[in-house]
């Protein structure tokens, strides 16, 4: 049981801050259809990171701090990623479904086109010795053991980032004129609100939100293996998003809840009790995105879809 | 009139060849950049790669080989034209079928149960009939398997994208599930691990008529003839048939069509049914091909490229069905070279990146086709595009807000497609 939810946290990391990043840019007024593309691109230039600080051991053996100071690269670089969605969204004023298709497309080829002419590898694995990460402490007491054992720091960074932002988009000033630029863009412009930077922005904050999720889905869950796929996450965040009703509290629910059942899969072999039962693995695999789908069917109705989402910002439109 | 659609037509190509051009170019660039930090590639060898992409499947040195290469290209962009043509008619309707990879495995999962438990070895007459039964059962799964998120958007107002994501991913694990439990399927052959048996082995694989003897040594079968009639068919219903016209409204602008009496819901879900249809017929001609084995056993984890790559194919083409064939061709045209690109020092994802920034760059080109559209004065499909596209072809602007005074004059139009 413990085990299980010391699986269910590491799981949820990820998917808690992706879909945190979605809302940004979806409640800005821009589709981020691309998160998928800028947490492969971030878990890319993380891991690479990575293995230059492992080899030149700059950090020696700080393990955690290395670990902050790659998180905090992994997100600079799903911010300049996502920038090039910004620039044909916002700027250019392109179809949002296109630019993040291309975006989605465009970063597994650079994974495996530059991995390949650097690394001679189709991706980038990072050195073992990347397994220090995990925090240990087996002889906690149960309740500690589920927070504080076998657990990563990264969970830790995210709970925080998470909670930080989540106060910011609804308690300042700035956060509620990019909520603004979602539901009402020309109302925004004529109160003196920039929409073009308001949305600049929130694409930009999702897009470090999904590089920092890209790495520490790969140095938790995916063995420090930086592919060509990051497994749909992306595009799971971007469900758990809608379950959540593009609200922080929803999205951590939901996180939770999919970050449980994920798990389920690559795990049930060592849980005795979902072992007996005999399902195959592939029963566990799909029942995320069974419950995903039959969740939606309920709540979609009352959705608090931003008013403005995919619609280009055009000034003299009222 | 006929002179401005011509105009039209023109232009949509013009701003096509563009984005091709100016991904082949970005492609080129970075060639040229990694050339640069390689030891093995000099600057001479970007330009040897950029002949090659360019070349396709004539790049190879061997003229044996170049017929082969050409056969090859066919057989592997029949698939991508049903992929292609699956994403372009959800789109026509409004709909963004990200969910042909599932479609595709849903049809080659049918198809191969068909095809691969009757065995008719040595009766070619069976053969063919089981053939087309493998065919009719994977695009009837194809359609229930696409009408669901059809019907999730039309029943729950569900984001499609979102359910076509999940389907992929439920699809995929189906079919590893399914046919681990079908050992007769599985080829147990010296060194083979996960692979299922081809039809080669039942004998009821797509007919060749022959073009096997044009293209020797290729695995092309009759499949992309019947992926370019297939096009044809969707082009007729598309353009001379009230349900294709009912299609087109609901994407062109849902409350119109609603308000003229069409049903929106019932389109939505047919749209998204024939999409299925068509891209489980991508599965089947692929995987009915019997040079061609299906790994099924890492399939849960991994969607078959096939089915994303239509989405490229239907955007370059701009959903015209017709284009799409011309589209599919060229995407494997640029594979084709791609896979040539080690003689040159480089690796065969050159070629995935430049298609992919022509997608970005896709993304422009339809806005340029709405500029023209508008200038004309006639209000069309370019709904979802944006109004000022004359600052985007132009000159990007560096200030944000520094959009031209010109852009204010076009909004009412946008707020009635809206």
């Amino acid at each position: 049981m413990i085990f299980m939810l010391q699986k269910t946290l590491i799981y949820t990391a990820p998917l808690l801050i992706v879909a945190l990043g979605g809302m940004f840019s979806e409640r800005g007024g821009i589709i981020n259809l691309a998160l998928e593309g800028e947490m492969i691109f971030g878990a890319f230039c993380g891991a690479i990171s990575a293995r230059l600080f492992l080899e030149s051991e700059v950090f020696g053996t700080n393990m955690q701090l290395q670990f902050i100071v790659v998180m905090a690269i992994s997100a600079v670089c799903g911010a300049l990623f996502s920038l090039l969605l910004s620039f044909s969204a916002i700027k250019l004023k392109a179809d949002q479904t296109i630019g993040g298709t291309a975006l989605n497309m465009l970063a597994p080829a650079i994974v495996n086109a530059f991995a390949l002419a650097f690394f001679n590898m189709e991706k980038i694995q990072m050195p073992a010795n990347f397994a220090g990460y995990v925090i240990k402490n087996p002889d906690a007491t149960p309740i500690e053991q589920i927070f504080a054992d076998k657990a990563y720091i990264s969970t830790y960074v995210i709970v925080v980032v998470f909670i930080l932002l989540s106060i910011w988009i609804y308690r300042t000033k700035t956060g509620m004129r990019l909520r603004a630029c979602g539901e009402h863009p020309q109302a925004a412009a004529s109160v003196g609100v920039n929409v073009f930077k308001m949305r600049y922005l929130g694409t930009t904050i999702s897009g470090a939100l999904a590089g920092l999720g890209g790495y520490a889905y790969i140095a938790t869950v995916a063995n420090g293996t930086a592919e060509s796929s990051i497994a749909g996450m992306g595009f799971l965040a971007l469900a758990i998003m809608i379950f959540g009703n593009w609200k922080p509290v929803g999205i951590f629910f939901g996180a939770l809840l999919f970050g449980f059942l994920k798990c389920i899969g690559p795990i049930y072999n060592s849980v005795d009790f979902l072992k007996n039962l005999g399902l195959p693995m592939y029963f566990y695999n799909i029942i995320p995105y069974v419950v995903v789908l039959i969740v939606l069917a309920i709540t979609a109705k009352k959705s608090g879809c931003p008013k403005a989402e995919g619609i280009p910002y055009d000034k003299g439109m009222r | 009139m006929n002179n401005f659609f011509k105009k039209e037509g023109v232009k949509s190509i013009l701003s096509s060849v563009l984005c091709i051009l100016a991904g082949i170019l970005l492609g080129f660039l970075i060639m040229i950049g990694l050339s640069l930090f390689n030891e093995r590639t000099t600057i001479e060898s970007a330009f040897k790669g950029l002949g090659i992409l360019l070349a396709g499947p004539f790049s190879s040195g061997n003229s044996a080989y170049i017929m082969t290469n050409v056969g090859d290209m066919l057989f592997y962009a029949s698939p991508l034209i049903m992929t292609g043509l699956s994403v372009a008619i959800a789109y026509k309707t409004g709909l963004f079928n990200i969910g042909a990879a599932g479609q595709f495995y849903m049809g080659t999962l049918a198809a191969l149960m068909v095809a691969l438990n009757i065995d008719t070895t040595g009766n070619p007459a069976m053969g063919i009939l089981v053939w087309i039964l493998a065919i009719l059962a994977a695009m009837a799964t194809g359609m229930l398997w696409g009408a669901i998120p059809g019907f999730f958007k039309a029943v729950f107002n569900v984001n499609e994208v979102i359910v076509c994501i999940m389907t992929n991913w439920i699809s995929a694990n189906v079919v590893t599930w399914l046919f681990t439990n079908m050992p007769d399927l599985i080829n147990r052959g010296a060194g083979k691990s996960g692979y299922l048996i081809t039809t080669a082995v039942t004998g009821n694989g797509t007919p060749k008529l022959g073009l096997d003897q044009i293209f020797k040594g290729s695995y092309i079968d009759m499949g992309i003839i019947i992926a370019i009639i297939l096009a044809i068919v969707i082009y007729v219903i598309l353009t001379k048939t009230t349900f294709g016209y009912e299609l087109r409204a609901c994407g062109s602008n849902k409350y119109g069509a609603r308000c003229s009496g069409m049903s929106e819901k019932r389109n939505i879900v047919l749209s998204m049914a024939i999409a299925g249809g068509l891209a489980a017929i991508g599965g089947a001609l692929y995987y009915l091909n019997p040079g061609i084995e299906l790994k099924f056993d890492t399939a849960y984890s991994q969607l078959p490229a096939y089915g994303f790559n239509g989405i490229p194919v239907a955007l370059l083409a701009i959903n015209n069905p017709i284009a799409v064939i011309f589209v599919g061709i060229f995407i494997r045209f640029l594979s084709m070279g791609g896979d040539q690109l080690t003689s040159a020092g480089f690796n065969k994802y050159i070629a995935d990146i430049i298609v992919a920034l022509i997608i970005y760059f896709a993304g422009f080109s339809m806005f340029f086709k709405g500029f023209i559209t508008k200038l004309t004065g006639k209000k069309k499909a370019a709904a979802s595009v944006s109004e000022n596209a004359n600052m985007a072809v132009k000159a990007p602007d560096p200030e944000p807000e520094g959009s031209p005074s010109g852009d204010g004059q076009n909004t009412g139009k946008e707020a009635d497609a809206k």
